[in-house]
C-alpha cells in the first residue's frame, strides 16, 4: 500500500535576527530531519510536549509554512515544488483543524459564510445551492442547521470546534491535519469531538495526522503513534504497541507521568524526568534527550542516535536498540 | 474521619455576582470541610463554580459586582468572611496560601523572583532583609531549582514555566500554611513537568502536614493525589467521597458521564459523552441543574434540586433524586 502522505527529511530553521542591521546570530531547529507516512484511511497521532515542533510538521505537511528543506508528497506528487496553480487545485483535498476553536474562527463572518466561503472558490457550491450544502455538511457534524445565519460568539466551545471540522470537511478532503483540537474544550464535550471525528474519519476514509499533548486522547484515536522531542521524532509504533512496550526512554516518561484514573495504579512507577526541554536556539550535543535521560551513558553525550527498526512499523532512536 | 473539628468548614456557601442584566449564581450553597492533613479535590467543569469557591475562601473576589448571599467558612473556628480586611490580610499567604492556575501571568514581570519570595516573608514573619534572602533560598533549594543563587535575583521571563510554578510554590509555602489552595496549579504545563510539580506538593504536605485544596479538571490526577473528591457541576458539589470509592463506585449520573467520556483505555470502545453543554450559569433549568443532559432523568428532577445526602455508606454523599428513598 502506497502512502496518501509521504514526508521525507523534513527541516524548518527559524532565524534569530539581531542588531540594527537584522544580521542571523542562530537558528532555531523547530524541526529537523523529520519522516513520515500516512496510509490512506489511517489516524497518524503525533505527541509530544509545548515546543517540540509537532505543530510546525503540521502546518508544513499542507505547506502552510514553507520548509527549510525535505519534501512532502501528495498522493505521490511533491507539494513543495508545485505551481501555485497545482497547489491551488490540491488545497481542498488537505485541509486543518485549528486548536482554539476561539480564535480560528472570524467573527464577523456568519457560519454559513465561514463554511461555505471555501465551497464557492473551489466551485462545490454556488448561490443557489450553498444554503443546503451548508445545511447538510453542519448536520453531518451534529449542528442544526438552522443555525447558519449567527456568528461565532453566539456558539459554545464546543459547537465552534464543531463549526471549525464542519468547515475542514465542506471541501471532502482527503488528509486532515487535527492541530490539538480538543485540547481547550472540557471532558464531557471532549468525548463529542472525538467521537465525531472517529465517526467521520470510518464513514469517509480520511487520513488524519492528529496533534496531541495528550496520550491518552492519541491512544484512543490512532492506528499509529509518533513521538516527537526536540524537533525529532524519536520513536514510532502502532499505538498499541508504544503503549505496551514503549522503547524509547523519553516514551516511557511520558507514559509513566500520564496520571491513570485508577487510585490503585500508582503514579510513581518510574521517577518522573527531572529538568526541563532543552532550548531548540541550543540544543545539546550528542542525543537531544541525554541530559534529562535516566540511562544515558557517554556515548549518548557525543553521538547523535540514528533510526533503527525494532518490529515492522516500530522505530526508535536511541543508542539502546543500536 | 477525625473525631476533632475541621481546619476549615464551610457550610452553606453562596456566592453570587451582579450585573446589570443578570445574577450569576456561581457557588450555590456548598458544603466543604477540610481536615488538617488532608487532600481534597474538586473536580468539575469550567464554570462550574470551583475557583469561585478557592476565591471565596481567600476572599480575593472583587466586591460589587460579588457578594456572599449566604454561608459562614470557619477557618480554625473563626469565621472568614467576618474578618476585618486588616485580619483576613494576616491570613493571606500565612495560614492559608495559593498557587494559581497561570504561572505565566500570576508572578509579577518587573520584580526578581527573589523579591517575590522574600516580600511574603517580610509582611508576615518580622525578618530582616537579609534573614530574608536566606531563608529564600532555602525555599528555592527546597523546590527543586537548580543553582538558587543565580536564579534568585531573576526575573520571570528568565524562567521557564515550570520553574515559575516552583516560584509560585515557594511563595506559597514560604510561611508554612496549614491550608494550601492549588488551583489547577499543572493545566498549563507538560505531563512530566506535571508530575515533577505534583510529587513536589505531594511531598511537601507529608513533611508538613499541610492540607490542600486542589481545583483541577483532571480526574487522573484526582485518582493518584487526592484523598477526598467533590464533584461540582454548576454551583453545586454532586457528588463527594473519598477517592477509591468514588472511582469504584460513582453514583450521581454526572459522575459517571465524565468518567465514561475519558479517552484512553480501547479504540474500538466508543465514548459516552454527556450530551449538550453546561447550563449558563444565570440562566439554569428549573429543579436539578443537571436534569437536561441526564439519561436518568425523572419528572420529579424537572420540579425541585435535589439536596446532598449520605448514601449506603456515611462517607458518600450525592445530590440526585435516584437515591431517594422518599420517592
Amino acid at each position: 500500500m502506497t502512502p496518501l502522505i509521504s514526508i521525507r527529511s523534513l527541516k524548518k530553521y527559524f532565524p534569530i535576527y539581531e542588531g540594527l542591521f537584522s544580521r542571523i546570530a542562530g537558528q532555531v531547529k523547530a524541526v529537523d530531519d523529520v519522516s513520515l507516512d500516512i496510509m490512506e484511511g489511517e489516524t497518524l497521532g503525533l505527541v509530544g510536549e509545548s515546543g517540540c515542533g509537532k505543530t510546525t510538521v503540521g502546518r508544513m505537511s499542507i505547506c502552510l509554512i514553507e520548509p527549510t528543506s525535505g519534501e512532502v508528497c501528495f498522493d505521490g506528487a511533491n507539494i513543495l515544488n508545485m505551481s501555485a496553480t497545482n497547489l491551488g487545485k490540491l488545497r481542498p483535498k488537505m485541509q486543518i483543524i485549528f486548536q482554539d476553536p476561539y480564535s480560528s474562527l472570524n467573527p464577523r463572518f456568519t457560519v454559513e459564510r465561514i463554511i461555505g466561503e471555501a465551497m464557492m472558490i473551489h466551485g462545490l457550491a454556488d448561490r443557489i445551492n450553498l444554503k443546503s450544502k451548508v445545511a447538510e455538511i453542519m448536520n453531518k457534524v451534529g449542528l442544526p442547521g438552522s443555525l447558519m445565519s449567527r456568528y461565532p460568539h453566539e456558539f459554545s466551545g464546543g459547537q465552534r470546534q464543531r463549526i471549525g471540522i464542519a468547515r475542514a470537511l465542506a471541501l471532502s478532503p482527503r488528509y486532515l491535519v487535527c492541530d490539538e483540537p480538543v485540547s481547550a474544550l472540557d471532558v464531557s464535550i471532549q468525548a463529542q469531538i472525538i467521537n465525531l471525528l472517529q465517526e467521520l474519519q470510518e464513514k469517509e476514509n480520511i487520513s488524519i495526522l492528529f496533534i496531541s499533548h495528550d496520550l491518552n486522547v492519541v491512544k484512543h484515536l490512532s492506528h499509529r503513534t509518533a513521538v516527537m522531542y526536540l524537533g525529532q521524532i524519536v520513536e514510532t509504533a502502532p499505538t498499541e504497541t508504544l503503549n505496551k512496550k514503549a522503547a524509547h526512554p523519553y516514551t516511557q516518561a511520558l507514559l509513566a507521568a500520564k496520571p491513570s484514573i485508577n487510585p490503585h495504579e500508582s503514579i510513581n512507577r518510574v521517577p518522573p524526568l527531572s529538568g526541563d526541554v532543552p532550548s531548540p536556539l541550543n540544543p545539546p550535543p550528542g542525543c537531544y534527550f541525554h541530559p534529562r535521560c535516566p540511562e544515558a551513558t557517554d556515548r549518548c553525550k557525543v553521538e547523535r542516535p540514528v533510526i533503527s527498526q525494532l518490529e515492522k512499523l516500530h522505530t526508535v532512536k536511541c543508542h539502546l536498540y543500536d | 474521619m477525625p473525631s476533632t473539628s475541621p481546619l476549615l468548614d464551610i457550610e452553606n456557601l453562596s456566592t453570587s455576582f451582579y450585573t446589570d442584566d443578570s445574577v450569576v449564581r456561581a457557588v450555590r450553597g456548598i458544603n466543604i470541610q477540610i481536615s488538617q492533613g488532608e487532600v481534597l479535590a474538586i473536580v468539575g467543569e469550567s464554570g462550574c463554580g470551583k475557583s469561585v469557591t478557592a476565591l471565596s475562601i481567600l476572599r480575593l473576589l472583587s466586591m460589587p459586582p460579588g457578594h456572599f448571599d449566604s454561608g459562614s467558612i470557619k477557618f480554625n473556628g473563626s469565621d472568614l468572611l467576618r474578618l476585618s480586611e486588616n485580619d483576613m490580610q494576616k491570613i493571606r499567604g500565612n495560614d492559608i496560601s495559593m498557587i494559581f492556575q497561570e504561572p505565566m501571568t500570576s508572578l509579577n514581570p518587573i520584580f526578581t523572583v527573589g523579591d517575590q519570595i522574600s516580600e511574603v516573608i517580610i509582611q508576615h514573619q518580622n525578618k530582616t532583609l537579609a534573614e530574608a534572602r536566606e531563608l529564600t533560598l532555602n525555599l528555592l533549594n527546597k523546590v527543586a531549582i537548580p543553582s538558587p543563587e543565580t536564579r534568585i535575583d531573576q526575573y520571570p521571563h528568565e524562567l521557564s514555566g515550570g520553574m515559575k510554578q516552583r516560584i509560585m510554590i515557594a511563595i506559597a509555602i514560604a510561611c508554612r500554611p496549614s491550608l494550601l489552595i492549588a488551583d489547577e496549579p499543572t493545566t498549563a504545563l507538560d505531563v512530566t513537568i506535571q508530575a515533577q510539580i505534583l510529587n513536589l506538593l505531594a511531598s511537601f504536605r507529608q513533611e508538613t502536614e499541610m492540607s490542600i485544596l486542589l481545583i483541577t479538571h483532571n480526574l487522573g490526577i484526582v485518582a493518584q493525589y487526592a484523598d477526598r473528591v467533590a464533584v461540582m457541576y454548576s454551583g453545586k458539589i454532586v457528588e463527594e467521597a473519598p477517592v477509591e470509592i468514588l472511582f469504584n463506585n460513582p453514583m450521581h449520573p454526572y459522575t459517571r458521564g465524565l468518567l465514561n467520556s475519558l479517552p484512553g483505555n480501547d479504540r474500538k470502545r466508543k465514548l459516552e459523552p454527556i450530551p449538550g453543554a453546561v447550563p449558563h450559569p444565570a440562566y439554569l433549568p428549573k429543579g436539578c441543574a443537571f436534569h437536561p443532559r441526564c439519561n436518568d432523568v425523572m419528572p420529579h428532577c424537572q420540579q425541585q434540586s435535589p439536596e446532598i445526602n449520605a448514601t449506603d455508606l456515611e462517607t458518600h454523599q450525592t445530590a440526585c433524586w435516584l437515591y431517594d428513598k422518599s420517592l
